[in-house]
């Protein structure tokens, strides 16, 4: 320990590192830590089953049967059906979910590949070769992303009836790709900035244009996060609801919008509702947890990693 | 790229001039081009239509009297504010944004915390937390109406009538309380989410030497965790606030409005499909945006000084 006395830079931090070793010898911190973290767990887990609980009791409830569904107190145990979601398919109830689900999925990813081709050489040229004043550029995407969708929906709902856009699928996609596009040119700014430099230089110097350049050395390099860019964008489609309603009724009908005017028929429904819920959730469940990972990246528009 | 950028006068500078120039302005519209497109799109489709909003909501224009269109100042704006429907949509908007992101970021910072540490099953946890905010908002509002919050046969009261409890008619009794707790079930997963990658972004040798120097696990999160977090609460409240201000899912199908739950977005999209008054949703919309744009300015500077320092890195 006289080392102390002449503290050169890695004698002193040789010393720190042996104290360290001896206190956390002579303390019980790492059995205390160690009971911290699993009563840490056990809190977690209650509460992740508590926020969990009613997604799990949605799909439970779209496998029981219309009365199982109704009984109260709640039938856990109930046998399981799929009388829910023939119900919900097939159309006896009414209108057929199938149009809206597929005008769902066409508005979803159409937009995602239109604000894919719009947002990489965007990023590109912000992250790769930066404009001049790109930093503004990027926030000028951000802010609108801030401005509300009631701010337009008006003058968008005028002009589509002016142009005869309304309850069309390519206005919506059109709204979509919009609506998405800030944040994908966020993400992918901040996925390509994570590329060597050099790759892009020496594309460049074996004579790539642009278009060469974004296809054979950006794409290829940035796939994840184009993956990822594009999950989130499906999501943020997929879920809107504000737009579809005011602007689509029979023919581009979204399924969200089928959802809400899905409750209408008399008697029992709940687990007919639960299956619609379900159906409609699935590709955001399963888009979610594949860009786990990215998610909060693009959550937070690429501020947090 | 630092090296080939210093370039010293080596060149002599007027000779070359010219053809430099050309060659610099040629540079840069190849580097902006790629920019265009997507700027170009963004906006004409998110600038140009609330500047009509903006111009709109001077303007007394109602589609059920077409020949009476014109130009009236800011009596749509005097009507927001004097209207008592329109006004308690105010305050909806404003209590309903303040509950439900405050809520969620003190339970997303707690279950981040918890997630923070190491223990059994972990990643587990964590999927089965993100999946609240994987449903999509309207089934997940229509799934609470019918299957959570119903009299009947909703879960709440199925599990009451288990304890032998009182049968509540939550949405009508609580209206409110009813769309922020669904929203909050929504929302805490995404704090969570903005918190735990904030967590473990603390420098690790600073953790490191605060357990050398024998701090307490309260000091460490006052001291520590605490000011370095400042920034992801921040951010996180703000994003939050951006989404829930604009919330219109939860609102139009919970409770449709009624039962004073009516928040701007819900009262702009009534006020322009049943009343009509174009004027009157473009003000309604256009008070949106100023609030908005407050938070927005905050939200900038956050995201600012978490991206400079990224740039900087």
């Amino acid at each position: 320990m006289t080392t102390l006395t002449v503290p050169s830079a890695p004698e002193t931090r040789s010393a720190r590192d042996a104290g360290a070793g001896d206190r956390s010898a002579t303390r019980p911190g790492s059995k205390a830590t160690r009971r911290g973290n699993a009563a840490a767990g056990i809190v977690a887990w209650v509460v992740a089953l508590l926020f969990f609980f009613p997604v799990l009791w949605m799909v439970l409830t779209s496998l029981h049967s219309e009365p199982d569904a109704a009984g109260n107190p709640p039938k856990l145990f109930a046998p399981l059906t799929l009388d829910g979601y023939r119900t919900f398919f097939g159309s006896a109830s009414g209108a057929s979910p199938w149009p809206p689900l597929i005008n769902s999925a066409e508005a979803s990813v159409v937009s995602t590949l239109l604000v894919l081709c719009l947002a990489i050489p965007a990023a590109y040229a912000l992250a790769v070769k930066p404009v001049r004043r790109w930093t503004d550029v990027m926030f000028f995407f951000l802010s609108t992303k801030m401005l509300p969708v009631v701010a337009g929906l008006l003058p968008l709902y005028i002009i589509a009836k002016q142009i005869g856009a309304l309850d069309t699928m390519w206005y919506l996609i059109v709204l979509y790709t919009a609506m998405n596009l800030p944040i994908a040119v966020w993400m992918m700014r901040s996925f390509l900035a994570e590329v060597p430099p050099a790759l892009f230089e020496a594309a460049s110097l074996d004579g790539a244009g642009i278009v060469r350049t974004l296809r054979s050395v950006v794409v290829p390099i940035a796939s994840p996060g184009i993956a990822a860019t594009a999950l989130i964008c499906f999501i943020f489609s997929w879920n809107e609801l504000l737009l579809a309603n005011t602007l689509t009724s029979t023919v581009a009908q979204t399924a969200p919008v089928f959802l809400t005017s899905f409750v209408t028929s008399q008697g029992l429904f709940l687990a007919k509702v639960s299956a619609a819920a379900t159906v409609i959730s699935l590709p955001v469940l399963i888009a979610g947890f594949a860009a786990q990972d990215k998610l909060v990246q693009g959550l937070s528009l690429g501020a947090v990693k | 790229m630092a090296v080939t950028t210093v370039d010293p006068p080596v060149f002599p500078a007027p000779a070359r001039l010219t053809f430099r120039d050309k060659w610099l302005a040629k540079d840069g519209w190849a580097r902006r081009g790629p920019l265009l497109p997507a700027l170009v799109f963004v906006i004409v489709l998110t600038q140009l239509p609330f500047v009509a909003t903006l111009v709109i909501s001077l303007m007394r224009w109602n589609s059920n009297y077409p020949d009476d269109i014109g130009f009236t100042g800011l009596s749509n704006f005097t009507t927001v504010f004097t209207d008592a429907d329109l006004r308690s949509a105010v305050f909806v908007t404003i209590e309903m944004t303040v509950v439900v992101v405050l809520v969620s970021l003190v339970l997303g910072l707690g279950v981040a915390l918890l997630l923070n540490r190491q223990f059994f099953g972990r990643g587990i946890v964590r999927t089965l937390m993100i999946a609240p905010f994987l449903i999509v908002p309207v089934a997940a509002a229509l799934f609470w109406k019918h299957g959570i919050y119903n009299p009947v046969y909703g879960l709440l009261n199925g599990l009451l009538t288990l304890v032998h409890g009182p049968q509540v008619d939550w949405i009508t009794q609580y209206p409110r309380l009813a769309v922020d707790v669904q929203l909050i079930w929504q929302w805490t997963p995404f704090m969570m989410l903005i918190l735990l990658a904030g967590l473990q972004s603390r420098p690790a040798e600073v953790l490191e030497a605060a357990a050398v120097d024998g701090a307490s696990p309260w000091k460490v999160f006052r001291f520590i965790t605490l000011p370095h977090m400042r920034r992801y609460l921040e951010l996180g409240a703000l994003l939050g606030s951006i989404y829930i201000v604009q919330n219109f899912d939860s609102v139009y199908t919970l409770t449709a409005g009624a039962l004073g739950t009516a928040n701007l977005p819900y009262q702009v999209y009534e006020t322009l499909y049943s009343a009509n008054d174009y004027g009157l949703a473009s003000a309604q919309g256009v008070i949106v945006v100023v609030g908005s744009i407050v938070i927005a300015t905050f939200a900038l500077r956050t995201v600012s000084t978490l991206f400079s320092e990224e740039v900087s890195r």
